[in-house]
């Protein structure tokens, strides 16, 4: 009995998710009373598979035949099955990302485990694995449980802290060759969408929206992102009148987040933009019109004119950052 | 070409959601309940490999639930599906839809399967990979482009972290699509009227049993109370910042 990450890498190197996902998975790991596991696919230094240990990976397998260097979900799943068939993992934890989310379903159904999609709270191993998990877009919490001994979880980005549980840990080459019919559906190339901060990743998002009137005043929403080290998010209508490109577009029906600190400006806070942004730990509201929606769930609020009170943030921050 | 567009019946994106005293479920007293936004994309797309690009398709709705979701049902019909089923089950969690759908899928041979990026009431995105795993069907997830090549080739391009990943695949194959995929359409007079007279079966299904039990619902912690700051000196609001180690 163990348990396993699933530790997945962007272009040989572990991201933060990662790393919450492999203090989750210790924690699980100690809950039960056995060790931590991690399977990686694809390329990664040594270095850095060993740099697992300090998040509690005792072992880690190292499926790296260049097949996997681009990423297909049949592939990823049948090697990550295989590694947890070889340990009997009970659990197999990975991130709620987008390869995350392609590969755990795969990866349940070859295990017969129970799936669960985006947990924020840890699972009981001694009670049916309950624990907690969003749904309603944000609006509801479910509590659940499994009779099933195993699961596959995906753990959601920012809702579980990283801690170091430093361990000595051994790189084992796991020689795996998917047979060919797995490689059914093969990533041919990736087209960056800026080089700014990848906005499902980013500590903290500044997000504008209708009330900057027009593309020509993104200006000083930029300055502020590059200020805070934040990425640049939008409104459904601003990328819909193409002042904003479409990735940037957050909401019930673009891209749903939480970062640890939200900045909300000229966004009136409709209940289709606050369902992809309401778990963000802190969230800032700038608009002029006080009855905005938006206020009701922000934790600091301006009220007024964001052509005035943005580039007066920005002078603060810069004296802020020429201080220390 | 066979596709088959699987539609989950969800509460209208306003809605405010509350759930029974008790929490076992939603209350669904006075909500409206839609077509699953992520899921239009996919019967979208369907419609535009006929109308824009002259390919010969069926295109049949499916839905697992109650016979509630008949409403929903009419109205991919009326959007432009040939016909509609739907598995008189309750839909319970993500495995019990799945084995559902690939239960009925699979002696029928459709060339695509689209379903939603997740669902929006229960978002786990897990409902199409399942599928495609029962299956033995390729993937691919949170697609915003998908065009058809020759004898069968298909290439999308997918949503991935930083970036849109660009993926070659074959058909049969899943799809789970998001905005990008198409543009919703508005069902059209005519295409309502057409959608009475069109077939919607009943089948019983394959009495699939739900892994993943919800115990309750609860709602998200509540905000505490809004800190306003002046706008006059709203530089207080990052020394606010700073002095809670937030930037
Ligand atoms: C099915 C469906 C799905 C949707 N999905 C999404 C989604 O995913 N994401 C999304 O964002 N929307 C979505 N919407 C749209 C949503 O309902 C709102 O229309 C949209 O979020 C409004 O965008 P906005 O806040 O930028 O614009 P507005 O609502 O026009 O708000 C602009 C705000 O700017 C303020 N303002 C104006 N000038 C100034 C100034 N000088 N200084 C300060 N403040 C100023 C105004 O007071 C106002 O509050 C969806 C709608 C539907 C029907």
């Amino acid at each position: 009995m163990s348990v396993l990450l699933f530790a997945e890498n962007a272009q040989g190197t572990f991201k933060k998710a990662t790393f919450e996902a492999a203090t989750y998975a210790y924690d699980l790991a100690q809950a039960m009373g056995t060790t931590l596991s991690a399977v990686s696919v694809g390329q990664v230094s040594e270095e850095a598979l060993a740099s697992l240990g300090k998040y509690g990976v005792s072992n880690i397998y190292d499926v790296r035949d260049e097949k996997f260097n681009a990423f297909v979900n049949t592939a990823y799943a049948a090697a990550i099955a295989n590694v947890a068939k070889k340990i009997d993992a009970k659990a197999v934890v990975m991130t709620q990302s987008y390869n995350g989310r392609a590969v755990a379903p795969r990866v349940a159904v070859k295990l017969r485990a129970t799936p669960i999609s985006g947990v924020t709270s840890m699972v009981d191993p001694a009670d049916g694995f309950k624990a907690l998990r969003l749904s309603y877009s944000g609006k509801g919490v479910q509590s659940f449980r499994t009779d099933n001994d195993k699961v596959v979880l995906t753990v959601k980005g920012n809702s579980y802290q990283i801690t170091e549980n430093p361990v000595t840990a051994e790189v084992i080459s796991a020689d795996f060759s998917a047979s060919e019919e797995n490689f059914d559906a093969i990533a041919k190339e990736i087209i960056k969408a800026s080089e700014g901060i990848s906005l499902t990743e980013a500590d903290t998002v500044v997000s504008a929206g209708r009330g900057m009137k027009g593309p020509e005043n993104w200006g000083i929403i930029e300055e502020m992102a590059e200020l805070l080290g934040a990425a640049t998010a939008c409104s459904k209508p601003t990328a819909d009148m193409d002042w904003r490109p479409h990735h940037e577009h957050v909401g019930q029906t673009g891209i749903q987040i939480a970062p640890n600190l939200y900045i909300a400006i000229g966004i009136s806070g409709a209940i289709q933009h606050l369902a992809g942004v309401s778990s963000s730990k802190t969230i800032v509201v700038i608009n002029k019109d006080p009855e905005a929606p938006f206020f009701k769930v922000a934790d600091y609020g301006i009220v007024g004119d964001l052509f005035e009170v943005v580039p007066k943030l920005n002078a603060a921050i810069r004296a802020a950052k020429a201080a220390v | 070409m066979k596709i088959l567009v699987c539609i989950s019946h969800v509460p209208d994106t306003t809605t405010k959601i509350q759930f029974q005293e008790d929490g076992s479920a939603l209350n669904s007293t006075g909500v409206t309940f839609v077509i699953n936004p992520y899921d239009e994309y996919g019967l979208s797309r369907a419609l535009d490999f006929q109308e824009k690009e002259g390919k010969q398709v069926s295109i049949t709705a499916l839905s697992v639930g109650g016979k509630e979701v008949e409403a929903t049902l009419r109205k991919a019909l009326a959007i432009g599906a040939e016909s509609a089923v739907r598995v008189d089950k309750p839909a319970l969690d993500s495995y019990q839809v799945a084995k559902e759908i690939a239960e009925y899928a699979e002696p029928r041979e459709f060339d695509i399967i689209f379903m939603g990026k997740e669902s929006i009431d229960f978002n786990s995105a897990m409902v199409p990979g399942l599928v495609a795993e029962m299956l033995g069907m390729p993937f691919v997830s949170f697609a915003t482009d998908m065009q058809l090549g020759e004898e069968g080739a298909v290439t999308l391009k997918r949503e991935v972290d930083g970036g849109v990943e660009v993926v070659e695949s074959q058909l049969p194959i899943v799809v789970s699509c998001q905005k990008g995929m198409a543009e919703w359409r508005i069902p059209k007079m005519r295409g309502i009227m057409a959608a009475r007279k069109k077939p919607l079966a009943v089948i019983s299904g394959a009495n699939a049993e739900e892994q993943l039990a919800t115990t309750s619902f609860s709602y998200p912690p509540a905000k505490g109370d809004t800190v306003y700051i002046d706008a006059d000196a709203p530089e207080k609001l990052i020394d606010n910042l700073i002095e809670k180690g937030i930037i």
